[in-house]
C-alpha cells in the first residue's frame, strides 16, 4: 500500500517535471524559429475559427439557461432586476472561462493530441529531427503561443454571447425590461472581474494546450500499447487530464483572487 | 586525417543497443566509403533499422563510436551532430511525409526551416527537386493523393533538396511488388550517381541490393557477419553468408511452388 502510494507520487512528480520541461523547451525553442508567425496564425485558425461554432452554441445556451433559472429564483424574492448581475458575474467570473476552455479542450485539444500522436506513429516527428528541425519549435511552440491569444478571445466571445443569452431569456421571453437587465450588468461588472476572466483563460489555455501536446507528442511512450491504441489512449488521457486541470486551476485562481 | 580516413564518410565501431532484455546490436561495425552505395542486408528483426537509426542520430546507441567525416558524433558534441544533420538526409520506411502539407511544401520544409534562403529561391529549388524526380505536375497534390511510388520519390526529393552528402534509406522497398522494388533500386542508384551523394541502404532484397550497390554488409546476431563487395558476397563460403543466401534461395523456391499452385488452381476454376 505504502509502496504503491510512494510509486504513484514519484511517478506524478516525474510527469510534472517532464511536462514543465516540455513546455519550457517549446517556448525556448521558439526563439529564432523560422517562419514561426505563419505557423502561429495557422494554429490560431485551428483553435479559433474551427471552434467558433461550438463556443457560440454553448455560450448562448448557457446564457439562456442562466437567465431562465435566475429569473425564477430571483422572482421569489421580488428581485428580478438583479438578473443582469447574476448572469454577468456567473458567466464572466466562472462559467465563461471554464466552459470555453472545456469546449476548446474537446474540440481543439483532442484534435491536437490525436494529430501529434499520429505524427509520432508515422515517424513525421522523427523525420523533423533528422532534418535538423526542432520538433518542439515546429509543432509545439506555435500551438502554445496561439493559445495565449485564442483562449482569451474565445472566452470573451463566450461571455458576450452568454450575456445576450441571459438577456433573451429575461427580457424577450420573461418580460424583464432590457434596460433593467443591461444596467444591472453594467453596474455589476468591474474591470477586475474582466481581468480575472482573462487571467483564467490564459492559464487554462497554456495548461490544456500544453497537456494535449505533451500527451500526443509522447504517444509512443504510452503504456497502453503502440499504434492506434496508443494514439487513442493518449488522446483520452489528454482530454480527461485537461478537463480536470481546468477545474482545479479555476478553484486555485479563484481562491487567490476572491 | 589519413588518406583512408578521407575516403570514409561514415563509420560505426562496436555499436551496442538493447531494448529491455532484447539485445538488438552487440558490437556492430560498419564502414561507408565516400561516394559509394552501401547495402546492409539482414533478416527481418535482425536490427537493421535500429542500426540505421543509431547512425542517423535518431536512436542513441548504448555503447560504441560513430564518426562522420572524421568527427565523432558524441552525445555532448552538439556542433558535430548539427553538422552531421545538415549534411545527411534520412529516408524513412514509411516515407514520413507531412500529410497536411502539399508535395511542394513537404520538399520546401527543410530549406525553409534550416536555411536562410529567400522564399523565391526555396520555391525554385523545391520545384527543381520535384522536376528531377519527375513529380513536377504534382506540386500542389497532398501525399495521400499520390501513388506509393510517387510518395517514395517525393520523400527522396525532400531528402535531396538540401544537397546532402549522405542519404540513409530505411527499407525503401518494403511492401512493394517486385517490379516497383526494382524501380526504386534503379531510382536510388540513378540519383546517387546523378547527385553524387553517398548512400546507405538497409534492405532484405538481396538480388536488387547486389546489383545496385558498391558494397554489401550482412547484419547477423547483432553484429556484421560480412562486409565486402557484391561479388565477394556472392562468392563467399562464410557460413553466416551461405546460411543467409540459402535461406533466401529456399524461401524463393517455396514461394515459387506456392505461386505455381495458385496459378494452377485459378486456371482450373
Amino acid at each position: 500500500m505504502v509502496r504503491s502510494v510512494g510509486r504513484s507520487t514519484l511517478s506524478f512528480v516525474q510527469a510534472l517535471g517532464d511536462f514543465t520541461l516540455f513546455t519550457g523547451h517549446a517556448f525556448g525553442s521558439a526563439l529564432g524559429s523560422r517562419k514561426l508567425g505563419r505557423r502561429v496564425l495557422r494554429a490560431m485558425f485551428e483553435q479559433g475559427v474551427r471552434c467558433l461554432p461550438v463556443i457560440l452554441i454553448v455560450g448562448i445556451f448557457t446564457g439562456l439557461v442562466l437567465g431562465l433559472q435566475g429569473y425564477y429564483v430571483l422572482n421569489r424574492f421580488g428581485s428580478e432586476s438583479l438578473l443582469g448581475t447574476l448572469v454577468s458575474l456567473s458567466i464572466i467570473r466562472e462559467l465563461g472561462p471554464v466552459l470555453a476552455a472545456l469546449m476548446l479542450v474537446g474540440q481543439a485539444g483532442s484534435a491536437l493530441a490525436a494529430e501529434l500522436g499520429i505524427q509520432r506513429n508515422s515517424e513525421q516527428i522523427a523525420a523533423l529531427e533528422t532534418m535538423g528541425i526542432s520538433s518542439h519549435a515546429y509543432l509545439i511552440a506555435p500551438r502554445l503561443i496561439a493559445a495565449l491569444f485564442v483562449y482569451p478571445m474565445q472566452t470573451a466571445l463566450f461571455c458576450t454571447i452568454g450575456l445576450w443569452g441571459g438577456s433573451i431569456s429575461g427580457s424577450m421571453l420573461l418580460g424583464l425590461e432590457p434596460g433593467v437587465y443591461w444596467s444591472a450588468v453594467e453596474r455589476a461588472v468591474e474591470s477586475r472581474d474582466v481581468s480575472e476572466c482573462l487571467l483564467k483563460a490564459v492559464t487554462f489555455g497554456l495548461l490544456t494546450v500544453g497537456l494535449c501536446a505533451y500527451h500526443g507528442f509522447n504517444a509512443h511512450r504510452s503504456k497502453s500499447g503502440t499504434g492506434a491504441r496508443a494514439v487513442s489512449a493518449s488522446t483520452t488521457r489528454a482530454v480527461v487530464q485537461s478537463s480536470i486541470i481546468v477545474l482545479a486551476a479555476d478553484y486555485i485562481i479563484t481562491s487567490f483572487l476572491i | 586525417m589519413t588518406d583512408s580516413d578521407e575516403k570514409v564518410l561514415l563509420q560505426a565501431k562496436g555499436l551496442h543497443k538493447r531494448f529491455g532484455a532484447n539485445v538488438v546490436l552487440s558490437g556492430a561495425d560498419l564502414t561507408v566509403p565516400r561516394g559509394s552505395l552501401v547495402a546492409v542486408l539482414g533478416r527481418s528483426g535482425s536490427g537493421k533499422s535500429v542500426l540505421l537509426k543509431c547512425l542517423a542520430d535518431v536512436v542513441q546507441p548504448d555503447a560504441g563510436v560513430i564518426t562522420f567525416d572524421g568527427k565523432e558524433l558524441r552525445r555532448d558534441a552538439a556542433a558535430a551532430r548539427a553538422d552531421f544533420r545538415r549534411r545527411c538526409s534520412f529516408l524513412f520506411q514509411s516515407n514520413a511525409l507531412f500529410d497536411s502539407l502539399t508535395a511542394l511544401e513537404n520538399v520546401a520544409l527543410p530549406l525553409e526551416q534550416t536555411t536562410d534562403l529567400k522564399t523565391k529561391e526555396i520555391t525554385e529549388r523545391s520545384l527543381e527537386a520535384l522536376r528531377q524526380l519527375e513529380l513536377e505536375g504534382h506540386s500542389e497534390s497532398y501525399p495521400s493523393q499520390l501513388s506509393g511510388g510517387m510518395q517514395k520519390r517525393l520523400a527522396l526529393a525532400r531528402a535531396i533538396v538540401t544537397r546532402p552528402e549522405l542519404v540513409l534509406f530505411d527499407e525503401p522497398t518494403a511492401g512493394l511488388d517486385p517490379l516497383r522494388r526494382n524501380a526504386v533500386f534503379t531510382m536510388i542508384a540513378k540519383y546517387q550517381r546523378q547527385f553524387g551523394f553517398t548512400a546507405l541502404i538497409v534492405t532484405h532484397d538481396v538480388p536488387e541490393a547486389l546489383l545496385a550497390s558498391d558494397r554489401v554488409a550482412l547484419l547477423s546476431d547483432g553484429r556484421m557477419g560480412f562486409e565486402g563487395t557484391p561479388e565477394e558476397f556472392a562468392a563467399s563460403q562464410d557460413p553466416v553468408v551461405t546460411s543467409f543466401r540459402d535461406s533466401e534461395a529456399s524461401l524463393t523456391s517455396q514461394l515459387q511452388s506456392i505461386r505455381r499452385g495458385e496459378t494452377f488452381q485459378s486456371e482450373d476454376s
